[in-house]
């Protein structure tokens, strides 16, 4: 038995209770970068949950995703201080430059790019995450210039 | 080290004082969240280095801490015990500052803060202007210790509260204590602390829990991630005493999953103060028995409503719903539940260690104590402040804040997050206080301070804040998911130029309409941010719908970008900063906007220099600016 997404050692980690199931989804997303679909009937069985609640759980926070994630993922903080120091400019700027809008990703599957309400690092804004890291004081130009890096990089692998 | 009486508590402070290093300086360096996305972490490596190459180990140490405050100029740091502060570093500028803190502790001059250039720089932190003003009796302490590990909270006195509570005090006493010190609930609402916790005592049923509110959804507030992330035994210790205080055996803090370096510090802590005996059975070896889980939060703004957040910590969907009951009644799993804020048991700790009569020493008549506020947006030093209350949204945006940025005009700040309102620039100074800030039309709210200036439009950001409730509603009642989408698209229209007078009207018979009707807090406060702009800047709203244009320059529909040929210097910085290639211009001469090719980002008025401000922004298609009345736009 070959299972990709074989989560056994998480759920045996856990308690069977209904409230430990965001938690458990947390670290299902933080492993595979996503909540594969395939885990959901073992999961469901294992805290007495019809699929559809988990569904439901799952669907409503932001945080977790079905997809497996893009190759590079940039989040754009669109919270209030980013907002008023030219977050908007910084998310349209990226949109041109993939020529996809926020919530999508590249034909190719290389980028995603999401919006994001704060990162707490609102004084030194506008701010990204690229990859999981946060880049600070971004202007157009620069996020016109982080994303070309980011297709060279690509290209070169 | 497993402490089962308090006085191993005592005598573990007192070998760790005995064994701590005796360097000659100490260089902290501040590598909280910020801090390391403006670069500290190569700065700690460059340091390091030095402080071996120049064979100081042993007498030069590095401390790595969380969030000094001053965000703005990270990456920073401070050379103990001078206080010298150097801000906005790079890491080749680390061989000069361990040089001269080898020598003597000297001050280097090239890199100290200034006020404006050429001036004399400022040597020490307490007396930077960001600085001179606070009074940080919470946050002071992030500059002293490594959040890592919990000698150093120890070492300053940490846990001693608790001892205090535990074998000193009666729970009554701890209670009577904290209600006498007048403590409000820092979340927002400002609830009385001492008084929920009464009421959770006295409510029937078992097992208690005491829950920790870290799920700060309220976009440009981080106080409790700089708590977090500086100093988590604080507030571990502020949720022992509470739980104490109330009979509570269980407890659950909730941080929101955005704050990854905070869910890992406050994890370490609770495994520390675990293997210490601080959580668990028979803490400091008395019957008292608590322990703590994190959960994360999973990036939903209501799931912070205290309702919802108790949905989510049991597993289900985060929806409020209507109380009473309240939780101190009726929280977790069906049981008295006491909820507070971070900041709230930060505050714990330092009552019972200091007294309610210190606590309540600073402040306003019905709002004691400080509050750490994040000063954020168009203003020129941003950060976390932490004031007593009763201070002047003015001290805080022009003496600690400095004022609008170079070349703008302060226009209004936003206090209170999605809940709150906007008070114009006028109304600085009302003072920072629960009843005070209502009055004005706005709310304290959790700290949220963003500053607002000429060129932020005022119908953009309610528009802003309608749309983010619109997003993070629930869904679970009516007005609030119908309500907020219908502002949102009355907004919209607005700022594209299609409404018409008599929506004005509309738009604030709906916004009264959803404020009553609505089930939690999120809908009934997600049209303050509507009416408070209405009531204060009610000239811009019209100028967006009569006029058809944008005051602010920000309303991409109404507005083009066009450069002053007579003003422009033709230095180039306009072309470099737009991402669209839409400048052109020879070095020198006047520079010019294709009005084709601009992406109206506004990143060249950004770039162009206060002092010569040649870009233009005027209406839309024609680009010149001033009103044309009465015309729609195609
Ligand atoms: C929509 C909504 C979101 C909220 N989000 C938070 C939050 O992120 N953090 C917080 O401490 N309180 C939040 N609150 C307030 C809590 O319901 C609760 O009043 C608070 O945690 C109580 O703690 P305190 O008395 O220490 O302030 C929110 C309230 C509402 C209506
Ligand atoms: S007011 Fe909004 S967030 Fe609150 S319960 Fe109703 S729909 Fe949900
Ligand atoms: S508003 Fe962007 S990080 Fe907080």
């Amino acid at each position: 038995m070959n299972d990709p997404f074989d989560i056994r050692d998480i759920l045996r980690g856990t308690g069977g209770r209904p409230g430990d199931l965001i938690g458990i989804l947390q670290t299902v997303q933080d492993r595979f970068g996503h909540v594969p679909a395939a885990v959901l009937p073992s999961l469901a069985r294992h805290l007495r949950l019809s699929p559809g609640e988990i569904y439901g759980v799952l669907s409503f926070y932001p945080r977790f995703s079905l997809r497996p994630p893009a190759r590079h993922v940039i989040e754009v903080c669109l919270g209030t201080a980013c907002h008023v120091r030219g977050g908007e400019s910084v998310a349209r700027e990226i949109g041109r430059a993939l020529a996809i809008n926020p919530g999508q990703t590249t034909p190719g599957g290389e980028f995603d790019l999401k919006t994001v309400n704060c990162l707490g690092c609102c004084a030194i804004g506008p701010v990204l995450r690229v990859d999981g890291r946060i880049e600070a004081r971004v202007t157009p130009a620069r996020a016109r210039d982080l994303v070309l890096e980011l297709q060279a990089g690509e290209r070169k692998a | 080290m497993r402490l089962a009486h308090p006085g191993h508590l005592a005598d573990w402070r007192t070998r760790l004082r005995e064994e701590a290093p005796a360097f000659e300086r100490t260089i902290v360096v501040t590598a909280g969240t910020c801090g390391r996305a403006s670069g500290a972490m190569p700065l700690i490596e460059a340091l390091r280095s030095e402080i071996d190459g120049q064979g100081f180990i042993g007498r030069i140490g590095l401390l790595i801490t969380g969030c000094h405050g001053y965000c703005e100029a990270e990456p920073s740091l401070v050379v103990q015990p001078e206080g010298y502060f150097y801000g906005r570093l790079k890491p080749s500028d680390a061989a000069e500052i361990v040089a001269a803190a080898g020598t003597r502790g000297r001050f280097v001059e090239r890199l100290g803060y200034k006020r404006k250039p050429g001036a004399r720089p400022v040597r020490r932190l307490a007396d930077l202007p960001f600085y001179r003003k606070q009074h940080r009796r919470l946050t002071e302490a992030h500059l002293g210790l490594d959040p890592e590990r919990i000698e150093d909270y120890v070492l300053r006195g940490g846990y001693g509260a608790l001892a205090k509570a535990l074998f000193e005090m009666t729970a009554s006493a701890v209670i009577e204590a904290v209600e006498a010190s007048g403590l409000r609930g820092r979340g927002g609402a400002g609830f009385p602390t001492g008084f929920k916790w009464r009421i959770v005592r006295n409510a029937a049923g078992h097992p208690k829990h005491v829950v920790g509110n870290a799920d700060e959804g309220d976009p440009g507030a981080y106080m409790d991630r700089g708590l977090l992330e500086g100093n988590p035994h604080a507030i571990l210790e502020g949720m022992i005493i509470g739980a104490y205080a109330v009979g509570a055996s269980e407890g659950c803090l909730y941080v929101r999953a955005e704050y990854p370096l905070a869910v890992a510090n406050i994890r370490r802590a609770v495994d520390q103060a675990r293997d210490c005996g601080l959580l668990g059975e028979n803490i400091l070896g008395s019957e008292f028995h608590f322990d703590v889980r994190v959960a994360q939060g999973a990036g939903a703004f209501v799931s912070g409503e205290e309702t919802a957040l108790i949905a989510s910590i049991e597993g289900r969907r985060p929806h409020p719903r209507p109380r009473p009951p309240y939780p101190s009644e009726s929280g977790l799993g069906g049981r008295p539940t006491v909820i507070n804020n971070v900041e709230t048991w930060a505050n714990i700790a330092p009552i019972i260690d200091r007294g309610p009569d210190w606590f309540a020493s600073v402040g306003a008549k019905r709002s004691r104590g400080t509050k750490i506020f994040s000063l954020v947006g168009r203003v020129r030093r941003t950060g976390l402040v932490e004031v007593p209350m009763g201070v002047s949204l003015r001290d805080i945006i022009e003496d600690i804040g400095g004022g609008a940025l170079p070349g703008h005009t302060l226009k209004a700040v936003q206090t209170g997050g999605p809940s709150g309102g906007c008070l114009p620039a006028a109304s600085l100074d009302v003072k920072v206080d629960y009843e005070d800030l209502a009055r004005a039309g706005s709310i304290m709210g959790s700290g949220g301070l963003i500053v607002l200036d000429d060129r932020a439009c005022m119908v953009d950001v309610a528009r802003y804040f309608v749309g983010f409730a619109a997003e993070e509603s629930c869904g679970k009642c009516a007005p609030c998911r119908i309500g907020t989408r219908r502002l949102r698209d009355m907004l919209d229209r607005i700022v594209a130029g299609l409404a018409e007078p008599a929506d004005l009207d509309r738009l604030e018979s709906l916004a009264r309409t959803v404020q009553a009707a609505s089930l939690c807090g999120l809908g009934r406060t997600a049209v303050n941010p509507v009416l408070s702009t209405l009531r204060y800047f009610c000239a811009e709203y019209k100028a967006h719908i009569e006029d058809r244009s944008c005051p602010a320059g920000v309303c991409r529909d109404l507005l083009s970008y066009a450069i002053d040929p007579g003003l422009c210097t033709g230095c180039g910085l306009c072309r470099k900063a737009c991402p669209a290639g839409a400048i052109t211009g020879r070095p020198r001469s006047p520079h010019a906007v294709s009005g084709e090719r601009c992406v109206k980002c506004g990143a060249c008025a950004d770039a162009c220099p206060p002092d010569v401000k040649a870009v233009r922004i005027g209406r839309a298609a024609d680009g010149s600016p001033g009103p044309r009345r009465g015309r729609r736009r195609p």
